[in-house]
This record gives structure tokens, C-alpha cells and sequence, in this order.
């Protein structure tokens, strides 16, 4: 949990402060809303079809249950008592009015929340692996990471007004839970052939219109110099990316143009006039924010206490809840829990603001006071005693939050789409509902195995479709929805775009689709653990294609 | 990205001028009077290209009052009253189609 | 447009000269950058100052032979939300050590006088004559900054440093 200092909590008022001031100006009229709309995206301020939407920044996606109970009074005074948690672990309310927004944001900013860079072309919350600082398999806690990147990048002088916006992830485990492949700048923290632990940099990833996976332009950098070389690739892309083309003004444009040498050449020139000043970082400076990262007093315990043993013999829904929630932590005894926001019928990675006062009370009582925010849309308990998890299951059940379809095929990620958002073609939310029906029966899905479907209303992709072991991408045909199918998309260390499936289908054939897609995978494996990747992989889409489109 | 006005507009139909309200955000349209009612029935029916650049130029300079002006289709209903005239406009006016999660209907 | 140095309105003292007309006699003048570098040479061995005014979309390094003669760079920003003339200036602070007046001009608005002033300029041609006086509070506007650039603020990483123990964390949480 990291703890923010006077001088953190001091940028956050002066900016509510500057925010306050804007707002006022622009209602007076001030300010038109040319000069205004950069300034409140800076401030993660959106204008949405139906109203003003306000997306917070979670860092790094851990939130203090103090937090969360703050992200609920939020819900509940401005907003229509729910949030959506996004695909980059942010949080978003839909139905906040503007002339409440200074008011909002200094509530939000008590508990040390903001918007601040959450939009705008300037760098966007820096995210991270969801169990950094608890998960087995890490180096070291990413976090510490994105935090040191997140003061620099936060109201940079010189990169606040970027061709585009510029998304950094950082991952330090081998499996990459953060997407650091389809990220503008994505960092890998690893250790190199001597035994040292430095950073691999990845450039040029990212979804959208023209999806990329990122390139590899330095396979090891030490710890000492991210900071330089990161004000490297800014300054390169500050300077020398498109701005004619909203379309072409991404990083990963400029890669692809310059080719990933000649770009790394660029960065590594400028690199070389700036590595040894004050931008290489000071161990001491490192060690001071690290330590503002609070870890729980752990208890000793051991693994698979007995009474856990005993419930999960007992008590088949239990047991089912903890072979597909309940993930193995670094220290004994305890547990990392992860909370399904994708109940059946339910708009994926919502929660209402009873339910966040829910979680931040079990947070408190099960998880040192801390919650995570997945980019799959999901939160997470941390830091659960094993002991503790029958209790914990029965209060997560009581709220909604137990559906034990986490990595399964009703687990979706999808935008908001058509219903909420001014730049979707498609709908997207009735489409994950209604698969979640259609694939209510938890035996199957179980059977299914690991199958992440991803939806997005429009080719910006914030339902990251591209990476997809099904993607579904909302597209208009003549005022009339249709969608794209993809298959066999990954996110991770193996990231991969998926394969387009066939023409596009109509919105009410998406479901049937999707399901005959599945039935085909069935038909299809090898055996019965060979994943639905696995077996795309090795088939390729012809087989799936066939089958479907035979019917249709 | 062009601005509205500069936008050559194709109309082809009835339209309406929209926008949201600069305080809340809440979907507007522009009325004969000039002004902004959230009523779509309230809302200046045009039918041809100049009539709607002119409805549309009013709107935009009244940035202070709503932002994001455009011109959307309508149909008119057997009533004669102004009816959102594609799936987007439709959600606008009436809200997202989200089913709660005791209904089955899409 | 207003000058500002300071939060003060000054007058221009430059001139600023098109393309071909000829460079009035004593007077400090403001030249574009292809005239400048064409005529480089000649141009600088005048008495009065002389400026260069350079395109954002140009390396300030081509410039740098001449830093030490320029009186003046003045840098633009076609539209408020064009961010490369900050990369630009910051090159000319900190790498060129450019010492004379660099001027930001074009839509030059107050909620970017810190950000511009924090880059390395110390004169803003501003957009509009009413923000001029916003200029004090625009630079008040923040006490804390996290980030070592060259006009001399300590980093807020620096003062926890030199702080030694925490600063007041409040409570559990940020």
C-alpha cells in the first residue's frame, strides 16, 4: 500500500484547486470549449452520449479500502451508485455533472484519488501487474516501478501536450498479468544472464486501428537508468511522431515508420546526453519511495489450514469457488482472492457502491485493508489468510461477487460501447450479458477452461478484442450492428493479434456464434486440457470458420 | 478534426440540432426559440442543408450553454413529434439499453 | 499580443522581418530560421541583436552553432496543444545552455504559463490580453513539482531526501 506524503497529497489539492478554477471559467464562458476540453481530459474528464464521465486513476491498481469507500460516496452524492472498473485498472462514473466535478475531485483527492492524466495526450495511469507485490513467480514488486515513473510523468512540463496519448506498463513476473506487449512503452523487469535485475523496454505496442505488438529496443537496462530512458523515448516521440493524423500519431506509428533500429537509434542518442544526470536515479530516492509502500504485518501460518481442507470437502460450491478464485500467494498461509464483477446478467466490471462499501469492510477485515483492480475487469483481495477464506467466501457470495467463472468464458472484458460511450459504433454490453446466459451452466464453462472473450464497441479496442482468445469487435453496417469475430488473440509474454474469423454477423447472431465457436473447440481438441488457444493454434481458424459459417 | 460547420452537410431527411448541456451533461436540443430543451418533441425539425448549417452555427457559437452541437436524424412519428432517427440517437434520448439483470430481452 | 516577462507586460523591442525585406539598420530584429541560416554569417556580424524565430517541426540542434551570438530564439506552438516547441526549449536550456531570450509564441494561454516557464521560457506572447494578469497566479498555481528540469525548482524527491525522516504520511493511506 503506498502512502502518500504531504508533497503528493500537496500536488493533488493545487491541482483541484487549478481544476476549480478551469471549471468556473469555462461555465462563465470564459473559456470556450476548444480552450477547455484539453484541460478537463487532463483531468479525466470525458463528455460521454448521455453526460460527463469521470475516470479516476487507481495506481498501479491497488486501493486502500478507505479509498474504495470514498469511490462509493462518489457513486452515490454525484453519480447513480455504481462505477465501472476499466481495462486499465481505472475506475469510470458515467452520470457525473460538471458543475460537480471540483466538488467530487476534492472529495476524491481527501483520500489521496484523482483524475489527473487519466486523458488528454499526456501519459496515461501507469499500470501493473494486479498481484505485484504478492504474486509468487515476481522478481520484485513492479510497483515500485510505477510509482517512480508516475511522479515523473505527473504535469511533466515538457511532455503534457504529446502527439497522443502515451500508455506505460510494467511487469516483473515471467507470466505477464500486465499486457506490457501492447503498450506504447511496456517494461519487464528480469534477471539477466549475470544474475542482475534490470528492465527489458518494449516500444511501439498497442491496439486500435492499426494493432501492434510492441518491439523490443533494449533487452537490458538497469534499474538505475529507467528514468532517463523513458525521457528519452518521450522527448523522441514529443518531437518527431505525426500530429496532422489522429489516426497516425501514436507511438507505435513512429516505430513502425522509422523501423524499431532507427527509432531505437533515435532513442539512444539522446539517451546517451542525458543517462548520467539527474534523471539517473538515485538509489536513496528508489529506496525512499519503496519504503512508502506498506506491506502487512504477515502472520505465521500454513498452507491448506485444516478447517479449509474440511469446508471444501463439505461444501461443493465452496470448493468450486476456491479451485477457480483462490490463487497461491508468496507467503504461506495466505491466499490471493480474486472477486468476480461478472455476474450472470451483468454489465462486466461494474460494482455498485454497496458492494464497494462491502469489499472495502472485507478488505479491512480480510485483506490488510487493501484491494486490487484487474485490467480484466475484476478486484482482488491481496493479502487473506487461508484460514479465513470460508468466511470470506460466504460474505463474497452474500454481495455477488463469488461467481467462480474468473478466467472462464463468462469472465468477459468488455467497453462500455454503444450504450455509454460518443465513439462506439456498437453495442457491446448486451452482447457480454447476454453470452453470460448463455453460458450460466459453471460445469461447462469449467469444462471450457481458460477462454477470455473481449468486446469492443468500435476499433479504439478499450475492450482490447485484438487480444481476445475471442474477440468481438462492434462495427456499423449501413445504421445496422454488426461485429467481427477474431480468435486466438493473447495479451501476455506470448502476445499475439487474433485472426479474423469470417464476415461480419449481425448483432442478434453474435451469441450463436460465439457459442457454436465454443461447441466447435469442444469437438475439435486434442484432449480435454488442451486450452481453446492451444487449439486455435495449432488449427488454425479454417476449422472454426466451417462450422460456422456452414450454418450461416 | 474538421469542426461541424465545416463539415459539408448531407441531409437527407429530417433533422435536429443536439448537443449536452455544458452543467450536467444532459442530452439537449435545439428549439426554434433558440434555446435547449431536453424534450426531442421541443426540438427545431429541419429539412434541407442550409436550414440545418444555420440552426447548426447558432447552436455552436452558444458553446456556454450546451457543447458538442451536431446535427442528428429524426423520423417523424404517426403523431407528427420527432422520434430519434438511428440506434445512437435512440440511446441518447431514452438511456442505455442495458437489461437489468432480471430481464432476458436484449 | 502581449509580451510577458516576469508577469509584466513589456514592449517588443524586436522587429520582425519577412523573408526578403531588408534587415532595418540598429535595431534588434526577429529572422526566420531559413533566412537566418542562409544568410548566417552576414546576418550576425550586425551591431543590434538579432533573433531567429524556429519551426517546431525542425531540430534546434542545427541552431546551436549560433547560440552564443542569438540574442533571441523564439520557438512557436501552431495550437496550444502542439507540444514540441517544450521539447525544443528545454534542448536549448539545458543542452545548448542557451542563454538569451527564448520566447514562446503562438496560442500561447495561461493554463500552460507554468508548464512553459518550467521549460526554459521567459517570455510569453500570449494569446489574449486578459490573461495577462493571470500570469502571478498561474505561476502560484503549485508549490511541489516531481521533476528535475532545468529552471532550478527542487524535485519533491529531493526534498524528501533531504528531509531525512517521512514526511507526514496521513494514516494508513494516500
Amino acid at each position: 500500500m503506498y502512502v502518500y506524503d504531504e508533497l503528493d497529497r500537496t500536488i493533488v489539492a493545487e491541482r483541484v484547486a487549478e481544476f476549480r478554477d478551469q471549471v468556473g471559467r469555462r461555465i462563465s464562458g470564459e473559456l470556450t470549449e476548444e480552450e477547455f476540453k484539453p484541460l478537463r481530459l487532463m483531468n479525466g474528464v470525458y463528455l460521454q452520449l448521455h453526460a460527463y464521465m469521470l475516470r479516476i486513476a487507481i495506481p498501479y491498481g491497488t486501493l486502500a479500502s478507505r479509498q474504495l469507500r470514498m469511490l462509493a460516496h462518489v457513486g452515490r452524492r454525484y453519480d447513480r451508485n455504481y462505477g465501472h472498473f476499466t481495462t486499465r485498472q481505472n475506475i469510470q462514473f458515467n452520470w457525473i455533472k460538471l458543475e460537480d466535478l471540483p466538488d467530487a475531485a476534492a472529495d476524491l483527492a481527501s483520500v489521496g484519488l484523482h483524475g489527473i492524466q487519466t486523458s488528454g495526450n499526456c501519459v496515461r495511469n501507469i499500470t501493473t501487474d494486479q498481484w505485484s507485490g504478492v504474486a509468487p513467480d515476481e522478481i520484485e514488486d513492479a510497483r515500485i516501478w510505477a510509482e517512480v515513473l508516475r511522479q515523473h510523468t505527473t504535469l511533466h512540463p515538457e511532455f503534457s501536450f504529446l502527439p497522443r496519448k502515451f500508455k506505460i506498463a510494467v511487469t516483473a513476473a515471467p507470466h505477464d498479468r500486465a499486457a506490457v506487449k501492447v503498450h506504447d512503452i511496456g517494461l519487464r523487469l528480469h534477471r539477466n544472464g549475470a544474475g542482475e535485475t534490470g528492465f527489458e523496454v518494449l516500444v511501439g505496442g498497442g491496439l486500435g486501428r492499426t494493432p501492434f505488438i510492441a518491439k523490443s529496443i533494449r533487452p537490458f537496462l538497469p534499474k538505475r537508468d529507467v528514468l532517463s530512458y523513458v525521457e528519452a523515448v518521450l522527448r523522441v516521440y514529443n518531437q518527431f511522431a505525426r500530429r496532422d493524423n489522429l489516426y497516425k500519431s501514436r507511438i507505435k506509428i513512429l516505430v513502425h515508420d522509422l523501423g524499431a533500429e532507427a527509432f531505437a537509434r533515435e532513442v539512444e542518442a539522446e539517451w546517451q546526453h542525458i543517462k548520467d544526470g539527474p534523471l539517473a536515479l538515485d538509489p536513496a530516492v528508489v529506496a525512499e519511495i519503496a519504503a512508502r509502500f506498506r506491506y502487512p504485518d504477515y502472520a505465521r501460518l500454513n498452507d491448506n489450514p485444516p478447517e479449509v481442507v474440511q469446508l471444501r470437502k463439505a461444501d461443493r460450491r465452496f470448493d468450486v469457488w476456491h479451485g477457480n478464485a483462490v490463487a497461491k500467494h508468496k507467503v504461506p498461509g495466505y491466499a490471493i482472492v480474486t472477486l468476480s464483477l461478472k455476474p450472470e446478467g451483468g454489465p462486466p466490471g461494474d460494482a455498485t457502491s454497496d458492494q464497494m462499501d462491502a469489499i472495502a469492510d472485507l478488505a479491512d477485515r480480510y485483506s490488510f485493508g487493501e484491494i486490487r483492480v484487474g485490467h480484466e475487469q475484476n478486484l482482488v483481495l491481496p493479502h487473506v489468510a487461508q484460514r479465513d477464506l470460508g468466511e470470506l467466501w460466504r460474505a463474497l457470495d452474500a454481495i455477488g461477487v463469488a461467481t467462480p467463472n474468473i478466467g472462464l468464458v463468462s469472465d468477459i472484458i468488455s467497453c462500455p460501447g454503444l450504450d455509454y460511450c460518443s465513439l462506439a459504433n456498437a453495442r457491446s454490453i448486451p452482447i457480454a450479458q447476454e453470452l453470460t446466459r448463455r453460458f450460466r451452466d459453471l460445469g461447462l464453462a469449467r469444462e471450457l477452461g481458460r477462454l477470455h472473450i473481449n468486446i469492443s464497441g468500435c476499433i479504439n479496442a478499450c475492450g482490447h478484442h485484438h487480444v481476445g482468445h475471442i474477440g468481438i469487435l462492434g462495427v456499423e453496417k449501413n445504421g445496422e450492428e454488426f461485429y467481427q469475430i477474431t480468435l486466438g488473440g493473447r495479451a501476455d509474454e506470448r502476445a499475439e493479434l487474433g485472426t479474423l474469423l469470417g464476415p461480419a454477423v449481425p448483432y442478434g447472431k453474435v451469441a450463436d456464434i460465439v457459442e457454436e465457436v465454443v461447441a466447435a473447440y469442444l469437438e475439435l481438441r486434442e484432449r480435454p486440457n488442451e486450452t481453446f488457444l492451444e487449439t486455435v493454434k495449432r488449427l488454425g481458424v479454417e476449422p472454426f470458420k466451417e462450422r460456422v459459417y456452414a450454418t450461416h | 478534426m474538421t469542426s461541424p460547420l465545416q463539415q459539408k452537410l448531407k441531409i437527407t431527411g429530417p433533422v435536429v440540432v443536439t448537443a449536452n448541456r455544458l452543467r450536467d451533461g444532459a442530452v439537449v436540443y435545439r428549439t426554434v426559440e433558440g434555446q435547449w430543451s431536453p424534450r426531442l418533441d421541443q426540438a427545431a425539425v429541419v429539412s434541407t442543408a442550409p436550414a440545418a448549417t444555420e440552426l447548426l452555427a447558432a447552436a455552436v457559437v452558444d458553446d456556454v450553454s450546451a457543447v458538442g452541437a451536431y446535427v442528428a436524424p429524426v423520423r417523424i412519428g404517426a403523431d407528427g413529434r420527432p422520434e430519434p432517427g438511428n440506434l445512437r440517437e435512440t440511446i441518447r434520448h431514452a438511456g442505455p439499453t442495458i437489461a437489468s439483470a432480471i430481464t432476458t430481452e436484449i | 499580443m502581449p509580451l510577458i516577462k516576469d508577469g509584466r507586460i513589456i514592449t517588443d523591442r524586436y522587429v520582425h522581418v519577412l523573408d526578403d525585406a531588408p534587415l532595418p539598420d540598429g535595431v534588434p530584429v526577429i529572422v526566420p530560421a531559413a533566412r537566418f541560416l542562409a544568410d548566417a554569417a552576414e546576418i550576425l556580424q550586425r551591431e543590434a541583436a538579432v533573433g531567429v524565430i524556429w519551426p517546431n517541426n525542425r531540430r534546434v540542434a542545427e541552431l546551436a552553432p549560433y547560440l552564443d551570438r542569438l540574442a533571441l530564439v523564439a520557438l512557436v506552438f501552431p495550437n496550444f496543444k502542439d507540444g514540441r516547441a517544450y521539447s525544443q526549449a528545454r534542448l536549448l536550456r539545458e543542452r545548448y545552455d542557451f542563454r538569451g531570450e527564448l520566447r514562446a509564441t503562438g496560442q500561447i494561454l495561461r493554463d500552460q504559463f507554468l508548464f512553459l516557464v518550467r521549460a526554459g521560457f521567459d517570455v510569453l506572447d500570449v494569446a489574449k490580453a486578459s490573461d495577462v494578469s493571470a500570469f502571478e497566479s498561474a505561476l502560484a498555481r503549485y508549490s511541489v513539482f516531481y521533476q528535475t528540469v532545468g529552471e532550478g525548482r527542487i524535485p519533491a524527491a529531493r526534498i524528501r531526501l533531504a528531509a531525512g525522516a517521512p514526511l507526514s504520511p496521513v494514516g494508513e493511506v494516500a
